[in-house]
């Protein structure tokens, strides 16, 4: 029995100066069909969504929706003829709570003009029913988790009588329980007919949930697959156009001298963390969302404080008062929040590289332009950072090119031991396979490196021992053959009484 | 390998080169700016002889150059991403600190250095609650505008206070001249000339362009935010505070109403000349320019017999065009995203 199709892609082309973003594509998504999106960064996806709800106009071919044809002139006639979109930011009000969100700009009125918040509260409830949740209307968005926040955009869209839901990289910032749930809704979203254009670089997610997969390419639409007919192997080289061998380098790490011990740390948001780290060694800290990975890491550093606890770098006891001394002894923290914590995106590359290290390519306390254009141009050519050059605002540049400027500016202090939160975290599968390389290669040359991620493929993948933790204690420890997807949970996951 | 992003490459790379030195030269706000002020002073010299005339160009320059020196400190605000609102009190409060000294019997001199540093303690104390307390800038400097005018107002009683029998010396670096240069501008100048060397070259100056630009970011790299923060308006109190020193040598009078909304002139100047309100961007060259097309329009009106009353509505629509110029310049980059 074949699907009725709901909206039709026919060759969209959109063209910006100088480049073409998408070239002649054409897709078709069925009603209540749940439709991936997938290629690298700059695979022009986002233009592609763009079109559709109407941020962008195309440059050629045309959209039918519903059998009409459909040229929206802006998102919120989109929105009116059903079709809503969740960012992977959330776009919401965080001081308003969530039946002003749901309702914003279309709060129901009582007679004279006052809003009528009692029916917009019992309105906002019937919807968040649909979906088993307890959330309460009357609470601010900004008290929320991340989770819950998506779920509200979600049902804003779908308030406004949503029949093509688009989602931009829904998992991205949502822990494993939290992305069953949102897959439990997007299934039930399908049985009442609606169509979801889902759009990720987790393919295990996308194998999940999707009927079919779409992968674009530099613009141009490869191919579109039958989920059934696939697998992940053949989507990735697909999306990266050649064959990846070995998604992630040998694991040799582990034998060095220890580098850096930590004893019995507590700070704000965990207790009693003790372990330590060996030159050319990899040690991954997993956990769900909020287990305190981050946090111990910050303290370690200098950016948080800290309560209680020892640290010693190569066997000497130290403290970081601030960041500023952490670096000095060459222990860097490179930030889960590329955009806003880690890269200063309307200046130059050759600014962000050598932020870190301003020191070293002065003479007499001024800046020597050719010092630290030189630096910039080793570290862009030694990380191959695709850039047009050297002076190129960091705006411009794609995801994964953007990460490894910031792990440039780090790689400049000479770095003994890097904490890397999320390093790959939005970045495609390309780039972040080169990533996972170069950490390699670093530890090779004897830095030691703690990986903070939470996917655990990654986390698997690449560390050669694991520390796992669970609402902000140490829950335990892994090595070798016992880091595996189920140990890892299984420590995550439990609630532990112990800790109370 | 992959041929469609060679060919971007290659188209991309192909439009710069295209530009013509000429198109790339615009794009630059200082140029366009300096066309501007040839294009306005040209004009001016055709519709009055009284323009290009030596008395009146240097009594212009000399009254640009106290505002200057405020702009030039207001331009280092601009790029941290804050600014300071009271500058023009500052400036006023020092001057009448100076004069009431000296009127009380303390030398010239000394008085003149006590002004310096109550003006740097009115920066340090902006500083202090900016950069380690967290309070927001417009606020903080707000209050301190009201304080160092209202401190002004208190010492003086409300009116001014002559210093009659002033030193020569003391006279001569706001109203003396070295070879037929007044003594005010070369000092502008020489502030100018040290600012945009360091605003450019050295790291301290650097780190505000961070912090302006990104201030988490910044802090993740290592910079000390707070001190950043709190050096950058102990400099513009400091540089408020000499120009509120030099307009007392230039006038010898010391009025609490000196420098009345000198800060929003100062903000105007900068952001002609290309600083940006949200921080990481501004030059000095661009405020110096800022402030001379000001005092250029001044100029012209007081020349062309028009009421003084114009300038301020003028000066508006000059801000306003010029944001709304750089607005529309960098429109299409913000819709590419």
């Amino acid at each position: 029995m074949e699907k009725k199709v709901l909206l039709s892609i026919r060759n969209i082309t959109k063209v910006f100066p100088g480049v073409k973003a998408i070239d002649q594509v054409s897709l078709d998504v069925k009603k209540g069909e749940v439709h991936a999106l997938v290629g690298e960064n700059g695979a022009g996806k986002s233009t592609l969504v763009n079109i559709i709800s109407g941020v962008l106009k195309p440059d050629g071919g045309e959209l039918i929706f519903d059998d009409q044809p459909y040229a929206p002139a802006n998102p919120r006639e989109a929105q009116a003829r059903g079709i809503g979109l969740v960012h992977q930011e959330t776009a919401l009000c965080p001081h308003l709570s969530v039946a002003e969100n749901v309702f914003l700009g279309r709060m129901p009125y009582k007679a004279g003009g006052l809003v009528d918040f009692k029916k917009a509260w019992l309105d906002t409830k019937k919807l968040l029913q649909n979906f088993s949740t307890d959330l309460n209307p009357k609470v601010k968005v900004e008290n929320l988790s991340v989770a819950n926040q998506q779920l509200v955009e979600i049902v804003k869209a779908l308030s406004q009588d949503c029949r093509l839901l688009i989602l931009d990289e829904p998992t991205s910032s949502l822990t494993d329980a939290e992305t069953e749930n949102l897959f439990r809704i997007i299934g039930e979203l399908k049985e009442r007919g609606i169509s979801v254009l889902y759009i990720s670089h987790r393919l295990k997610e996308v194998f999940r949930i999707c009927e079919r997969i779409t992968i674009l390419r530099d613009g141009v639409l490869v191919k579109t697959l039958n989920t059934s007919e696939t697998n992940e192997e053949e989507i990735i080289c697909q999306m990266v156009g050649r064959n990846i061998d070995h998604l992630y380098p040998a694991k040799k790490g582990g034998n060095g001298e220890e580098i850096l011990r930590v004893e019995n740390l507590s700070g704000q948001c965990f207790r009693d963390i003790s372990f330590s780290l060996k030159k050319g060694e990899i040690l991954g800290f997993a956990g769900l969302v909020g287990a305190g990975r981050s946090e111990v890491a910050r303290a370690i550093c200098g950016i948080d404080p800290l309560e209680t606890g020892q640290i010693y770098l190569n066997g000497q006891k130290v403290r970081f008062n601030s960041y500023y001394d952490a670096i000095r002894a060459r222990v860097a923290y490179l930030t889960e929040d590329r955009k806003n914590e880690g890269l200063f995106l309307k200046m130059s590359v050759v600014a962000n590289l050598v932020v870190t290290s301003l020191r070293d390519v002065t003479h007499h306390h001024l800046v020597q332009q050719e010092k630290e254009q030189a630096l910039a141009a080793r570290y862009v050519e030694k990380l191959q950072i695709k850039t047009a050059d050297l002076f190129q605002k960091m705006i411009n540049l794609s995801g994964g090119n953007q990460q490894k400027v910031v792990v440039g500016k780090w790689l400049a202090i000479d770095p003994v031991v890097l904490f890397m939160d999320e390093p790959t975290r939005g970045i495609d599968v390309g780039a972040k396979t080169e990533l996972h390389y170069l950490m390699r290669e670093l530890c090779d040359r004897g830095i030691g490196i703690v990986l903070i991620s939470s996917e655990l493929p990654e986390i698997i993948g690449m560390c050669d021992r694991v520390i796992v933790m669970n609402e902000g204690c140490k829950a335990g420890e892994l090595g070798g053959e016992e880091i595996t997807e189920q140990n890892i949970m299984r420590l995550a996951a439990t609630q532990s009484d112990q800790s109370a | 390998m992959n041929p469609s992003l060679e060919k971007q490459a290659v188209q991309s790379g192909g439009t710069t080169k295209q530009k013509g030195i000429l198109s790339r030269a615009f794009a630059i706000r200082e140029f366009s700016l300096l066309i501007i002020i040839i294009g306005c002073a040209i004009l001016l010299s055709f519709l009055t002889p009284h323009f290009l005339t030596v008395p009146n160009l240097t009594t212009t320059a000399i009254g640009l150059a106290a505002d200057g020196i405020i702009a030039v400190g207001m331009t280092v605000a601009l790029v941290l991403g804050g600014f300071d609102l009271s500058v023009g009190s500052v400036m006023a409060l020092s001057g009448v600190i100076a004069g009431s000294l000296y009127l009380g019997g303390v030398n010239i001199w000394i008085a003149a250095g006590i002004a310096l540093v109550v003006g740097m303690i009115c920066g340090l104390i902006n500083g202090y609650f900016i950069g380690r307390v967290g309070l927001n800038p417009f606020i903080t400097t707000l209050g301190m505008m009201s304080i160092a005018r209202g401190a002004s107002y208190v010492l003086t009683k409300g009116s001014p206070l002559s210093l009659a029998g002033i030193s020569k010396g003391f006279k001569f670096i706001g109203g003396g001249q070295i070879f037929g240069f007044p003594m005010m501008v070369l000092i502008y100048l020489l502030i100018v000339v040290i600012m945009d060397f360091v605003l450019r070259r050295s790291v301290v100056m650097r780190q505000v362009f961070y912090v302006g630009s990104n201030e988490k970011a910044a802090a993740l790299s290592g910079i000390n935010v707070s001190k950043v923060k709190t050096g950058v308006f102990f400099l513009t109190g400091t540089l408020a505070a000499i120009s509120g020193i030099l307009t007392l040598s230039r006038f010898t009078v010391a009025t609490p109403n000196a420098g009345m909304s000198a800060e929003m002139r100062a903000i105007a100047a900068c952001v002609i000349g290309g600083a940006s309100l949200s921080g990481g961007e501004g030059t000095i060259l661009g405020s110096v320019l800022g402030v001379i097309l000001l005092a250029l329009v001044n100029n012209a009106l007081i020349l062309l017999n028009v009421s003084v009353y114009w300038q301020d509505l003028i000066t508006g629509m000059i801000l306003i065009s010029a944001v709304l110029v750089d607005f529309l310049s960098h429109r299409s980059r913000f819709l590419r995203d």
